[in-house]
């Protein structure tokens, strides 16, 4: 598969990549690892005039300890989140739920910012994002601006981001004694997941990120609710479905990803000890 | 646009199209068709090659992201044209392949798994893997191999 033709623009800098944001408009769009990018563009899904590279910026990847959460830039790549000591040690379910993305070949690629701003609800990592209570800095003309992940997603393949703003930094609470657990339902190793669900329990609190049970990636707010009241394990599942709106396909019906959503949740919150 | 590629040690330019993809141009420009188009949907690793050591996916890289890097494709594992890389050997040894198709991509895979998993259990060679597809449905002999290759055989 060809994608249509572009221009293409390799920056070497942040403020050249907003430079071209800037100067292209919606007509241009930024590409870190391409591994959400370049699929849509071979099946023509999406054709931008421009193809700005920032997948260069090597300042742009780190793990860095910020006092009480860890700065996370948007250019690493899931390989370097699955092997860093730091995060494992202080936010573990995203290094684990990076180590669950596509596969070994996906994972030198594809980064942190790059499957974020994509805004997949069917992706794995912004349901931990969404569980740990992340915020997303972009930048843009007028500045930086921090966004809870919460507002962050808010659509299908559509995120908080302006045209002309660049996501610059992941920033994760520290919780190095928090219990946490991934559950990726799939059929087949390496496929998307059908429903997966994050779960994070610190001090009686629990943040559960959905995968692939709406338009976009979803908190089950309901079932973070029902362990704040004192809900167990069982009782938190039965309200993860509750306000999600999931798609049909050929895998899964709605009333199947429900099921999923409740099992799966009620699986995470027990191996995250509640 | 033109890139410079250093592909197989030797550093080659060309003239290439931004939406060529890293795949075709191997097998067109440079003309090495070791490297094989499966899906063309990043699924089945057939297209996997090295870019600066680490194994990816060559279907979903265009390449003119890879100008500057260094790639290394089936034909540039191999130390000298009578000798085999050890990985080629072992699967050579070990049967780990029926059609061959997969092959290629699947010994890249392994050789970068080893490269950052030098002596992996079975389990870690299966996930490892779990980028490449085998339709003659071999994994067997290939997890075989790689342990072999690992040092790992009894």
């Amino acid at each position: 598969m060809i994608p249509a033709a572009f221009d293409y623009v390799r920056v070497d800098s942040a403020d050249a990549a907003l430079a071209a944001l800037a100067e292209h408009g919606d007509e241009a769009k930024l590409m870190a690892g391409g591994h959400s990018l370049i699929p849509l563009m071979k099946f023509r899904l999406a054709a931008p005039a421009v193809v700005v590279d920032i997948g260069r910026l090597s300042d742009l990847s780190y793990v860095n300890d910020a006092g009480d959460h860890l700065a996370i830039g948007a250019l690493t790549r899931f390989r370097d989140l699955e092997t860093n000591d730091m995060l494992k040690s202080q936010a573990g379910l995203l290094a684990h739920v990076a180590s669950h993305v596509g596969d070994p070949q996906v994972r030198h690629r594809g980064t942190i910012g790059g499957t974020s701003a994509h805004g997949d609800p069917a992706s794995d990592v912004p349901s931990a994002l969404l569980a740990l209570r992340a915020t997303l800095v972009a930048q843009g003309p007028n500045g930086t601006r921090e966004i809870s992940a919460d507002e962050f997603f808010n659509g299908f393949l559509e995120t908080a981001l302006t045209p002309d703003e660049m996501l610059m930094e992941i920033r994760v609470p520290k919780m190095p004694d928090a219990k946490w657990s991934f559950q990726k339902f799939n059929r087949r190793a390496q496929d998307w997941a059908i429903v997966g669900v994050s779960a994070v329990v610190n001090n009686g609190q629990a943040g559960i990120g959905l995968v692939n049970m709406d338009s976009k990636p979803l908190r089950a707010e309901a079932a973070e609710a029902a362990v704040a009241g004192g809900g167990d394990a069982a009782g938190a599942g039965a309200e993860a479905a509750t306000g999600a709106t999931p798609p049909a396909d050929l895998n899964a019906s709605v009333e199947y990803r429900q099921h999923l959503a409740r099992v799966l949740t009620q699986r995470a919150l027990a191996e995250a000890g509640l | 646009m033109e890139i410079s590629v250093g592909i197989n040690g030797s550093s080659q330019s060309h003239d290439v199209e931004p939406r060529t993809l890293l795949v075709h141009h191997l097998r067109d420009a440079a003309g090495l068709t070791g490297t094989n188009v499966g899906c063309d949907t990043s699924s089945c690793g057939a297209c996997t090659v090295h870019l600066n050591g680490e194994a990816v996916k060559s279907c979903t890289m265009f390449a003119v992201q890879a100008d500057g890097m260094e790639v290394t494709t089936i034909e540039g594992l191999a130390p000298s044209d009578d000798e085999l890389h050890p990985m080629q050997q072992a699967f050579h040894e070990c049967h780990a392949l029926q059609c061959g198709y997969c092959t290629p991509g699947m010994v890249m895979a392994a050789v970068s798994l080893l490269d950052e998993v030098p002596n992996p259990t079975e389990a870690q060679v299966r996930e490892g893997l779990e980028g490449n597809l085998c339709r003659c449905t071999g994994y067997h002999n290939i997890v075989k191999a790689v342990l072999q290759a690992a040092g790992g055989a009894k």
